[in-house]
């Protein structure tokens, strides 16, 4: 029987929730690398045992872990990320010119095709490569420096880039969203970048349909239609079935189309999820409601899913990166929250459960169904 | 034999004992005992100064003695106690975070 591992980064540390094909019964592990933040923590898919975490802290700075037994043992790699040339700068809050400052790995994202082979979203926004596991470390600096990077201003949490895409059907290709510069494509695995923000429209902005700009959040796609992108940007639920050439807004009567993750059912490429968040000035759920949103026409026509979430008093958060689905029949859907709960539903959407309620916040949620 | 007491984060981080004792020779100074740390426990390499520039982390702290070193240059030697395994260098985590 398959079973279920799922990957929590949280504030104070990793945790690890395993459970058997049923889905009901589930045991914690953790915290791993206590007291520290664990950003991200994703598995190879070529070998589920084989996982990398990022780990940072504002004392000492950014950590790199590397699991080759699914977690039991880790062990430190490189972290040595070095901005390719003269950095150069990017704008400020304020306007003026700012040098780019390495931060933080937000994101990492094994490769489809080598197990050794992992990219890397890092604070301030670039793209990094490793080719040995996580050792060392390099930039594809094709896309910081693209003709748009000193005109990228950061959000409110940092100029991250904070989304990586692998298509499985172009190995050539691979997708960027970076906050608050907006989505990019390269055709040339990773040497050049184009901005895919047309038809992206920010009130937040002076050009409010500019190239660049934009708080993307976060995008997604179903590995079987890689030119099929959902997008949850700062306001807007978006798609595109041009690779990004071009977007139309899905928001259709979401109660609010703030938010910040967006996934896509294991099986079924046109039901997709996302959790609304009142505004970008209040991060919780409208009317302390907490309550994803499912749409099983790929945008719009959105269906309120309240089975076993709160329904009063809740003023959590859902983080870009904690929201991930398994390839069980049926889908089993997963979400993390500020308020340290790991929610599950077993059955698409339909009903949920808290996995573990009392962890610190969660930044990330990633889940293996491992054979 | 120098003395050095880590935070408990990179204690953890570099899964020593609660203090670490080095052989320098030469000048003691924090550069060198650093720099003899990060040979040992390279998984500290970044975390406690800059990697390339070895600039002081802004939130690390030299202290020994009762005293402050985290300003002074860390190429000047470290007092005599501290030198003679008297006394801990402690590298402490700032009061600062969450």
């Amino acid at each position: 029987m398959s079973s279920i591992r799922v990957l929590v980064g949280t504030r104070k540390g990793a945790f690890i929730l395993t459970c058997d094909g049923k889905r009901d019964a589930w045991r914690v592990n953790g915290p791993h690398f206590a007291g520290w933040e664990i950003y991200h923590v994703k598995g190879s898919p070529l070998d589920p045992d084989r996982l990398y975490a990022s780990q940072s802290s504002s004392w000492s700075g950014q950590v790199m872990q590397r699991s080759d037994d699914g977690g039991a043992t880790w062990e430190t790699v490189g972290n040595h990320f070095v901005y390719d040339g003269v950095p150069g700068t990017h704008q400020w809050y304020d306007g003026t010119p700012h040098p780019w400052e390495f931060a933080r790995v937000w994101h990492l994202e094994p490769s489809l095709t080598d197990r050794d082979t992992v990219y890397a979203g890092v604070e301030d926004a670039a793209l990094f490569r490793s080719t040995d596991g996580g050792q060392s470390w390099s930039e594809l600096s094709g896309l910081r420096t693209h003709t748009t990077g000193s005109s990228w201003q950061p959000g409110a949490g940092g100029m991250c880039l904070h989304t990586i895409l692998l298509d499985p059907k172009n190995p050539q290709r691979i997708f960027t969203a970076i906050s608050a510069a907006g989505a990019f494509r390269s055709d040339d695995a990773g040497a050049t970048w184009k901005p895919i923000n047309r038809g992206l429209k920010s009130a937040q902005i002076p050009d409010p349909d500019a190239e660049v700009g934009h708080c993307v959040h976060r995008i997604t796609f179903h590995p079987s239609r890689p030119h099929v992108l959902f997008m949850q940007k700062h306001w807007d639920v978006m798609r595109s079935d041009d690779a990004g050439d071009s977007w139309r807004e899905v928001s259709d009567n979401l109660p609010t189309d703030f938010g910040f993750p967006i996934d896509v059912h294991a099986h079924e490429p046109e039901t997709i999820y996302v959790v609304p968040i009142k505004s970008d000035a209040e991060h919780f759920p409208l009317d302390g409601q907490l309550r994803v949103y499912r749409s099983r026409t790929g945008g719009n026509a959105w269906e309120a899913l309240t089975n076993g979430l709160p329904q009063r008093d809740c003023y959590v958060n859902v983080l870009r990166d904690a929201m991930s689905v398994d390839t069980l029949d049926p889908c089993g859907i997963y979400f993390g929250t500020t308020g340290g709960q790991v929610y599950m539903s077993p059955d698409g959407g339909d009903s949920w459960k808290a996995i573990v309620h009392d962890l610190p916040a969660v930044l990330s949620v990633e889940v293996q169904t491992l054979p | 034999m120098i003395r050095v007491v880590l935070p408990a984060h990179l204690k953890s981080l570099a899964r020593t004992a609660d203090e670490v004792q080095i052989e320098l020779d030469g000048n003691v100074c924090v550069s060198s005992v650093l720099s003899a740390i990060e040979a040992r426990y390279p998984m500290l390499l970044g975390t406690i100064r800059d990697r390339t520039t070895h600039k002081r982390r802004p939130h690390i702290r030299y202290f020994a003695c009762e005293r402050d070193l985290s300003h002074d240059s860390p190429d000047a030697p470290l007092p005599e106690a501290v030198a003679r395994g008297a006394e801990p260098l402690l590298i402490v985590g700032a009061m600062s975070g969450g």
